[in-house]
């Protein structure tokens, strides 16, 4: 091949990908070793390793009764989340709910919702309370979450959550989840020869936007030019 | 009220039609006419005195004459500024990549401000060599760019009962497309070494919030990137700066922000925001999980309710187009709410997982129109109508709602949202 023609080539091969989005074009196999980055110690790794499982694994060492949540959870929760966790304003509500899923106006909570006692764990423990995150102390965050549970029925007052006891909590709603099936349940969707012309009987509105007026007012110009 | 939008405190009804609303639209007029003093035949202002010397504006921003063109909120939508979204105002954009500082945000607890000397991302789990990376480090590995689309599986989820929101700003404003730079995850996950019964990876933000989610590690290794740069420069800090992850595709809530660490682990986790939040509750009162690819979905963004129409005869229809399993290929544009399609032109770049812009032309004489945009992707998969959506899911499920968005033209130029049936 003449010099010319390979850049030529060479340029080409180039522009190509950057138009495909190719997939990633470094890091092909075999793997190879840059030399960048610190082996993590045990004791960094036990720091940030805060995340909790379904099946306990992550949780940490410690016990809180649903009494001692009690007191917690008035002084650093109910001012949001209501002293039954029937939410304050807006803030989200923790408890009922239960047999609401199927209606109108479903209420998902931790007691009707949420499939496992990891799933509020692992939230509380990260994010909450609001505004001052990682606050509590393991003893702290077992006993909080050990009266939201009690709160929704699902725990009695005497309950002790720890890792010993954590098997024991089942949520209501664990079997409420099934996995993505878009491609089986919405198949008629993939119909790559939609109606062009004359698709139906003439459409109405049934609805306005303008009626239901919940727009926040911005200077955005709406009114129409058209005299 | 809020004071962060750019309301004036007066009801967009008094905006209309009392005394507030004639001053104002006597000004939209005036803007239209111009100053005369500008204009032919005479020489205007700018074309007379010196400007502003360069680095004056050592940071550039957008004209003055542009202020309207900035993220709004919904106060009502929730309790607190730092758990809340605010939109992109899609009406004022055009081409398919959004500036910067116009980019959607959804924050769970406000915006962390992170000292790049002391961000660390971690790895560890089911790996030969648990590592911690440096900002530097990350920059120091070969790095690619890619533009894709990011959209809130929230996004549209006011409309699953019927038209609420009067704007596509907010029907449709929980999405940007940026070009990203940085490191594939695959690259990253190899400097680690992955343990062969590693099937998922738990992904972590650093914020007060820690949002953590469970992402199967063959999309880790597919296309996932982690990247520090937005459409050139550093990630803007409401976008997760120094890091964030990047999950083509896949619902907003994944792209993980200020990425700290990343566990391999063999099952997913099943947290927080994968059980209480982002599943897709049904009629029954079963809910889907783990929907995380975005389907194809369009919006017509101008004329749109904040894009009203001014004057009759030609007309460009505008819009954005979008799908999480791969290319746009095609976009209709219905002006009769949908008994007839027309094809748009598709103009500029499209891409894998990507927003295209569409264009369609017509004439209006001031008859009235429902217009309707319709995505179909490279799959054959063909955005579907509301109501074949809520046929299947109810309207319950808050996510993933891609339905056709139907747009009421009125005589008056005025444009709304509406539902049709
Ligand atoms: C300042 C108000 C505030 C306080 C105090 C507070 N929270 Fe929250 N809580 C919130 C907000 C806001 C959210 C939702 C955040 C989000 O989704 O981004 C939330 C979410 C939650 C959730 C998840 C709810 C769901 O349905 O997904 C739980 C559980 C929770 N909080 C428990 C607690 C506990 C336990 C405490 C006390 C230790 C606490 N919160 C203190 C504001 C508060």
């Amino acid at each position: 091949m003449s010099k010319s023609v390979s850049l030529i080539v060479a340029a080409l091969l180039l522009a190509s990908p950057a138009m495909a989005q190719d997939k990633t074009q470094v890091g092909k196999s075999p793997p190879r070793n840059y030399g960048v980055g610190q082996v993590a110690t045990p004791a960094q790794i036990a720091g940030w390793d805060i995340d909790v499982r379904p099946d306990g694994v992550g949780a940490p060492a410690g016990k809180g009764s649903v009494k001692d949540g009690e007191k917690i959870y008035l002084e650093k929760c109910a001012a949001c989340h209501g002293e039954f966790g029937e939410s304050a304003g807006r803030w989200p509500q923790l408890a009922q709910g239960k047999g609401t899923l199927a209606s109108h106006d479903p209420v998902k909570t931790v007691g009707s919702y949420f499939p496992y006692l990891s799933s509020v764990f692992d939230y509380v423990r990260r994010a909450m309370p609001f505004g001052d995150a990682q606050s509590l102390s393991n003893d702290e965050l077992y006993a909080v979450v050990a009266f939201v549970l009690n709160l929704n029925d699902i725990v009695d007052d005497k309950f002790v959550l720890s890792k010993d006891t954590w098997a024991q909590v089942r949520m209501p709603n664990e079997s409420g989840f099934y996995d993505d099936d878009r491609e089986k349940s919405e198949k008629a969707f993939w119909n790559s020869r939609p109606c062009m012309k004359d698709c139906g009987p003439p459409v109405k509105i049934t609805g306005h936007a303008a009626v239901i007026d919940v727009t926040p007012e911005d200077k955005t110009p709406r009114k129409g030019g058209v005299e | 009220m809020t004071d962060s939008n750019d309301d004036t405190r007066t009801s967009r009804r008094r905006f209309l039609t009392g005394a507030a609303g004639l001053a104002a639209a006597g000004a939209t007029g005036a803007a239209h006419a111009g100053n005369p003093k500008n204009l032919p035949p005479n020489i205007a202002a700018w074309s007379k005195t010196l400007g502003d010397g360069v680095a004056v504006r050592p940071y550039g921003h957008p004209s003055k004459f542009e202020k309207n063109v900035i993220r709004r909120d919904v106060q009502w939508l929730t309790a607190s500024r730092e758990s809340s979204v605010s939109f992109t105002p899609l009406h004022e954009l055009d081409g398919i990549i959004t500036p910067n500082g116009l980019c959607f945000e959804r924050h769970h607890s406000g915006i962390a401000e992170v000292d790049p000397d002391d961000y660390r991302l971690m790895i560890h789990g089911l790996v030969d060599r648990p590592l911690i990376f440096t900002l530097d480090d990350i920059k120091r590995l070969p790095r690619v760019n890619r533009i894709y689309f990011l959209e809130c599986a929230a996004n549209t989820g006011m409309e699953w009962r019927g038209a609420q929101l009067n704007g596509c700003q907010y029907t449709h404003g929980m999405i940007h497309t940026v070009q990203y730079t940085g490191v594939p995850l695959k690259l990253l996950l190899e400097q680690a070494g992955v343990k062969t019964n590693g099937k998922w990876l738990l992904v972590e933000g650093g914020d007060a919030s820690g949002l953590d989610r469970s992402l199967p590690l063959a999309k880790a290794l597919d296309d996932c990137l982690i990247a520090y740069r937005q459409n050139g420069e550093m990630l803007r800090p409401e976008q997760g700066y120094p890091v964030r992850l990047v999950v083509p595709g896949w619902q907003g809530n994944m792209w993980i922000k200020w990425l700290r660490r990343i566990e391999v682990g063999d099952k997913p986790w099943y947290t927080r925001e994968e059980t209480s939040k982002y599943t897709d509750l049904m009629e029954n009162g079963k809910a889907r999980k783990f929907t995380f690819v975005m389907d194809a979905k369009s919006v017509i963004t101008s004329p749109s309710p904040q894009v009203p129409v001014k004057r009759k005869g030609f007309q460009v229809i505008s819009g954005l187009a979008w799908s999480g399993r791969g290319k746009i290929k095609r976009v209709d544009v219905s002006l009769d709410g949908g008994r007839n399609w027309r094809a748009a032109r598709i103009d500029g770049p499209v891409l894998d997982k990507c927003c295209v812009r569409f264009y369609a032309e017509a004439e209006w004489n001031g008859e009235p129109w429902l217009l309707q945009s319709r995505a179909m992707d490279e799959t054959g998969y063909t955005q579907p109508s509301k109501d074949a959506l809520r046929k299947i899911r109810g309207v319950n499920s808050i996510y993933h709602n891609n339905g056709i968005q139907t747009w009421a033209l009125k005589a008056n130029g005025e444009v709304e949202n509406v539902e049709v049936g």
